[in-house]
């Protein structure tokens, strides 16, 4: 039962945080991407954008980018947190811990190295989800049904991309630290 | 490019666009099968033409939003059709275009997209910006509405708001999508009379893209009638409505389509459907 908080504690920095995060936020934002220049699109504001002599990727998309590689890991470091709070709650209730004694075996237990590449994947993970949110948008054809298109490829293949990611970066992470 | 501009003086003195057997394909269907025409500055030449006829592909090339597969356009002296994305960035601040819809930023009120412009190309003071606003949209007649959101505008002081947008860099051409689509007689009307006033007050190069007769008999000095994309007739509004050839006696006299008696030209009108479906 002591292995309670070093398994929660480490599974969640370096996996569940980050992936769970991501997947809420592609639900959330990687959705909102496409349909947002999904509709731009169709309306022909991206159309107007480029009459204007404005660049729509430079415009529409590193506003985005910037946003999402700066907040996704505030928001999977606040998940890291809420996550481990979670497992205290079992471990105080079923597995003879106190607060401050699963508080204590969960820091115990962390590296700083668990935490960075959580980090480090979920800035991975927010590349990718505005990549494909912006691309999908951006390559919706005309017509309202076409935005909700490229919002549902968006989700689709942000999450089945995350996921690939995920699994390079683990088995990188894996690799580098044995050798 | 010095050799050029001679080249291109000679040709036409005060052409401000010159089209020279442009086409246009999407994919490997030509939508453009060689346009031939000029627009003289401070001419206000209306493009007529149907649905399909290839007349908003040719509005899109002219802004530089489709690449021309062959053929040249004449821009302010520079073949647009050849240039670099920077030099094309250059004329596009000096040409602005309203579009169908509007187009305006969802996001933004009325003022910061007409400021956008401004905001983005130049490096005037705020206040600066702010009276130029104030001017544009008094001009549209929408002094005012700078805090308002497009979604609280109408169909018509949409337009408006898009034409703003498009004066706000001092263009030298305008060009219009559709004016009067969407749009009720008398809201239609308006935005004619604006079209108007920016001629006569600015002296502008204006370029309309329309199939609304009425209102391109108003404004037009000379009308291009486009017809799957071919220019079937161009000349003034009087040229136009004593023309006798049959295509634009039939698109002004508002003459429907033959109807197809034979089974067999039937049945090839839907593969040809089939083969290349309309946009």
């Amino acid at each position: 039962m002591n292995f309670v908080a070093s398994a929660v504690a480490i599974s969640m920095t370096r996996e569940l945080g980050p992936l769970i995060t991501a997947i809420v936020v592609i639900g959330r934002s990687g959705s909102a991407f496409a349909a947002e220049i999904g509709t731009m699109k169709v309306t022909e504001e991206i159309d107007a954008l480029e009459t204007m002599a404005i660049d729509p990727i430079h415009f529409l998309v590193t506003p985005k980018f910037i946003a999402m590689i700066v907040m996704l890991p505030c928001l999977t470091i606040w998940a890291n947190f809420l996550g481990i709070l979670g497992g205290s709650l079992f471990g105080v209730a079923k597995a003879d811990f106190t607060f401050w004694t699963y508080i204590h075996a969960s820091l115990d237990a962390l590296f700083l190295r668990d935490i960075a590449t959580g980090l480090i994947k979920s800035v991975m993970f927010g590349v990718t989800i505005t990549a494909v949110g912006c691309h999908e948008g951006l390559s919706t054809g005309a017509g309202a049904e076409q935005v909700g298109r490229s919002t549902t490829r968006a989700v689709v293949v942000s999450i089945f991309l995350v996921v690939l990611v995920d699994l390079v970066f683990t088995a990188l992470f894996f690799f580098l630290s044995q050798g | 490019m010095a050799t050029e501009q001679t080249n291109f003086t000679a040709l036409q003195p005060e052409a401000m666009i010159s089209l020279r057997n442009l086409r246009v394909s999407y994919g490997d269907r030509e939508i453009l099968h060689g346009i031939n025409f000029d627009v003289m500055r401070g001419e206000t030449m209306v493009i007529l033409g149907g649905s399909g006829s290839g007349k908003s592909t040719l509005l899109r090339t002219l802004v530089g939003l489709e690449k021309p597969t062959s053929g040249e356009i004449w821009l302010k002296g520079k073949n647009i059709a050849a240039i670099s994305s920077g030099e094309m960035d250059e004329i596009r601040k000096k040409i602005g275009m309203s579009f169908q819809g509007g187009a305006l930023f969802g996001s933004m009120t009325v003022g910061e997209n007409v400021a956008l412009p401004l905001r983005e190309h130049t490096k005037l003071e705020e206040s600066t910006i702010e009276i130029i606003l104030r001017l544009k949209l008094d001009q549209v007649g929408l002094a005012g509405y700078e805090n308002y959101m497009p979604s609280q505008l109408s169909g018509g002081m949409k337009k408006r708001a898009a034409v703003a947008r498009a004066l706000a860099m001092d263009p030298e051409i305008l060009f219009f999508d559709e004016p009067s689509a969407g749009l009720d007689p008398i809201i239609a009307a308006g935005v004619d009379q604006l079209i108007l006033e920016l001629k006569q007050a600015f002296h502008m190069t204006i370029i309309v893209v329309t199939h609304e007769l009425a209102s391109a008999f108003l404004i037009a000095d000379r009308m291009v009638l486009i017809d799957k994309g071919n220019v079937v007739a161009i000349g003034s509004a009087a040229e136009m409505r004593s023309s006798t050839h049959p295509r634009v006696r039939q698109f002004l006299d508002r003459i429907a389509e033959p109807a197809v008696s034979e089974e067999l030209d039937y049945l090839q009108m839907l593969t040809e459907e089939h083969r290349h479906p309309g946009r």
